[in-house]
């Protein structure tokens, strides 16, 4: 199968990255590579196989849902681009 | 050069612990070489102040019985570090400064090491060159205009321009292996679960594993010692003994069973690495190991698997950089347009084609086609593996299929640069151990690896086989400080 311009872009929109027209054609022509050869795979007969997620095949390790951190309010926000006393700023989202 | 830079990781810590060298006298030796190494490119931020610091309440108060007391260290840019900047290689963390410190260079701080700086690296570990970098690329001290490999790029050129006497990489799918076979350094990938994956930038979280990158084989065992614990921070960290890997390290590899897949000898492949291939079992029946011919047969489905498993998890761990918790932001006129122009101006090319080919594979409509069908073809992978190990110990390749290439030639061709790591995807794919040890040089005097790969939790055994063809195979690194010039 190919991937066309049209799909680069809504995949864009899905991954919240916008794309110029130029980058897309482009990209176009990237994806379609890399998934010409990503398609060896369906050489393989899998229908018996199951998936594999992760090596590490345990179930996770539960825990005791304690609070092991305090007063890191300031450490949390120290990073943030735009900041008002406790809380992150948006651009406005509610008219 | 100081005598100093010349001293491996194993014999700076004895020079320590007798006393010969204080901590500021090699934590000066390794600063005045890395800031005559700007043309190499390796550090994106450096740490020279507080570390001289560190170094000087070391001496004054010195713990012996630490395993790398008062040895200064530089380590990739992907480790967070506290109140230290932690880039990724990315634009969208150029201003990021860690709140927290990630277990493994807290294990490293811990056991008396002493950080000097952040290494470049291709953007979010994505690349094979270090050319994906957002801090430029960086050069080989091999030789000028030659990529030093990637991901982990500023690492392996770091310590093989010994601005450092050893160094920490991450590998998804070879980022140490293949950058230490270029540079002909020693990297060693450990088990999945074996280093913490806690403060480290995830790329593909399934894949991803910390390891040490150094001059030989007993400095990669006490490195390794250092790096590696159980840490419940991380929820897919292993609680295993782990070795006394330098202690019990022993070059006796008398009746072990070592494989050779058939599949590896591919196509094109350059003689020379046949030879050295050839050289590294010759060795290893020299000193009375049992070479056992192996197949491996899903070996040529591990690249297509892992270019739908690690983009699919790379577009669902870096969905977190939005532009508002921290990192880079760009104004938008609302608040979804600020994310995709925060996006679109804060990661770099192959970073966003990854992204999107993740994007792809798990969405509606295409995930059974492909990322459930990449899982299903991990297990056959894994499998593999499985059945060669009721017959083996553990499984000699070469570590690339080609040495370093130059600066530029691959960059357009995103699947040329994709085959790089042929010989390496595998072992990720199944979270298996393996080391790259420098074997020889090519034609061009560029330097060559062999790879041993091991069972789940069987770093010694690799450490061991490593250690014995070490021993044998008399590699030099040529360097002739072409950078200072």
């Amino acid at each position: 199968m190919t991937i066309d311009l049209k799909t680069v872009k809504h995949i864009s929109k899905l991954s919240r990255i916008s794309i110029e027209e130029e980058k897309a054609k482009r990209l176009t022509n990237d994806l379609n590579s890399i998934f010409k050869f990503i398609e060896k795979l369906n050489e393989l007969d899998t229908s018996k196989t199951e998936p594999l997620t992760s090596v590490a095949e345990t179930t996770l390790k539960l825990r005791r849902d304690k609070i092991e951190s305090k007063n890191i309010r300031e450490d949390i926000l120290k990073n943030s681009p735009e900041k008002n006393k406790d809380f992150f700023v948006v651009p406005k989202v509610v008219e | 050069m100081s005598e100093i830079n010349n001293l491996k990781l194993c014999d700076l810590v004895d020079k320590i612990k007798n006393k010969k060298l204080s901590s500021k006298e090699i934590t000066e030796a390794f600063i005045n070489r890395s800031k005559k190494s700007s043309k190499l490119n390796s550090y994106i931020t450096d740490n020279f102040d507080n570390a001289l610091n560190s170094a000087k309440e070391f001496d004054e108060k010195p713990d012996f019985n630490k395993k790398i007391p008062g040895i200064p260290l530089a380590v990739k840019d992907l480790f967070c570090t506290k109140n230290l900047r932690t880039t990724a290689g990315s634009k969208i963390l150029e201003n990021f400064i860690p709140t927290y410190e990630s277990t493994v260079t807290q294990n490293i701080i811990d056991h008396g090491g002493i950080i000097i700086g952040k290494l470049n690296c291709d953007e979010f570990a994505m690349g094979s060159s270090n050319e994906t970098s957002n801090y430029g690329n960086v050069q080989n001290p091999i030789s000028e205009n030659l990529v030093p490999g990637g991901s982990s790029g500023g690492s392996s050129a770091a310590l093989a321009a010994k601005l450092t006497p050893a160094t920490i990489g991450t590998d998804t799918g070879g980022s140490i292996r293949q950058p230490a076979s270029f540079t002909g350094t020693v990297g060693l990938k450990p088990t999945y679960g074996s280093c913490s994956r806690y403060g480290i930038v995830a790329f593909a979280s399934s894949l991803d594993q910390a390891g040490p990158m150094t001059h030989d084989v007993k400095d990669c065992a006490l490195l390794l010692e250092v790096m590696s614990s159980f840490d419940t921070k991380d929820s897919t960290s292993v609680e295993f003994t782990r070795g006394n890997y330098l202690n019990d390290l022993n070059e006796n590899i008398k009746g072990k069973k070592i494989g050779i897949p058939k599949e590896y000898k591919v196509d094109g492949m350059p003689k020379e690495i046949e030879d050295l291939w050839e050289k590294g079992i010759k060795i290893i029946k020299d000193n009375g190991g049992d070479v056992i011919d192996i197949s491996l047969p899903n070996t040529n489905y591990a690249l297509p698997t892992y270019y739908i498993v690690a983009p699919a998890e790379a577009s669902s761990n870096l969905a977190r950089y939005d532009g508002v918790k921290y990192g880079f932001r760009s104004k938008g006129e609302n608040l979804i347009d600020m994310y995709e122009k925060t996006r679109s101006e804060g990661f770099g090319d192959e970073v966003k084609r990854r992204i999107m080919i993740g994007t792809y594979v798990l969405s509606s409509g295409y995930y059974d086609a492909y990322y459930l069908k990449a899982q299903k073809v991990r297990r056959l992978i894994k499998n593999d593996f499985d059945e060669a190990y009721k017959k083996v110990d553990a499984i000699l390749t070469p570590s690339t299929p080609s040495s370093a290439f130059k600066i530029g030639e691959k960059l357009n061709d995103p699947v040329s640069m994709y085959l790089n790591d042929i010989f390496t995807v595998p072992i990720n794919l199944a979270g298996l151990p393996a080391i790259s040890i420098p074997a020889g040089h090519d034609n061009n005097g560029f330097p060559l690896g062999l790879q041993i790969i091991g069972k789940a939790f069987d770093e010694q055994n690799i450490l061991n086989i490593a250690y014995s063809i070490e021993k044998n195979i008399g590699y030099k690194n040529h360097i002739n400080d072409w950078w200072i010039k």
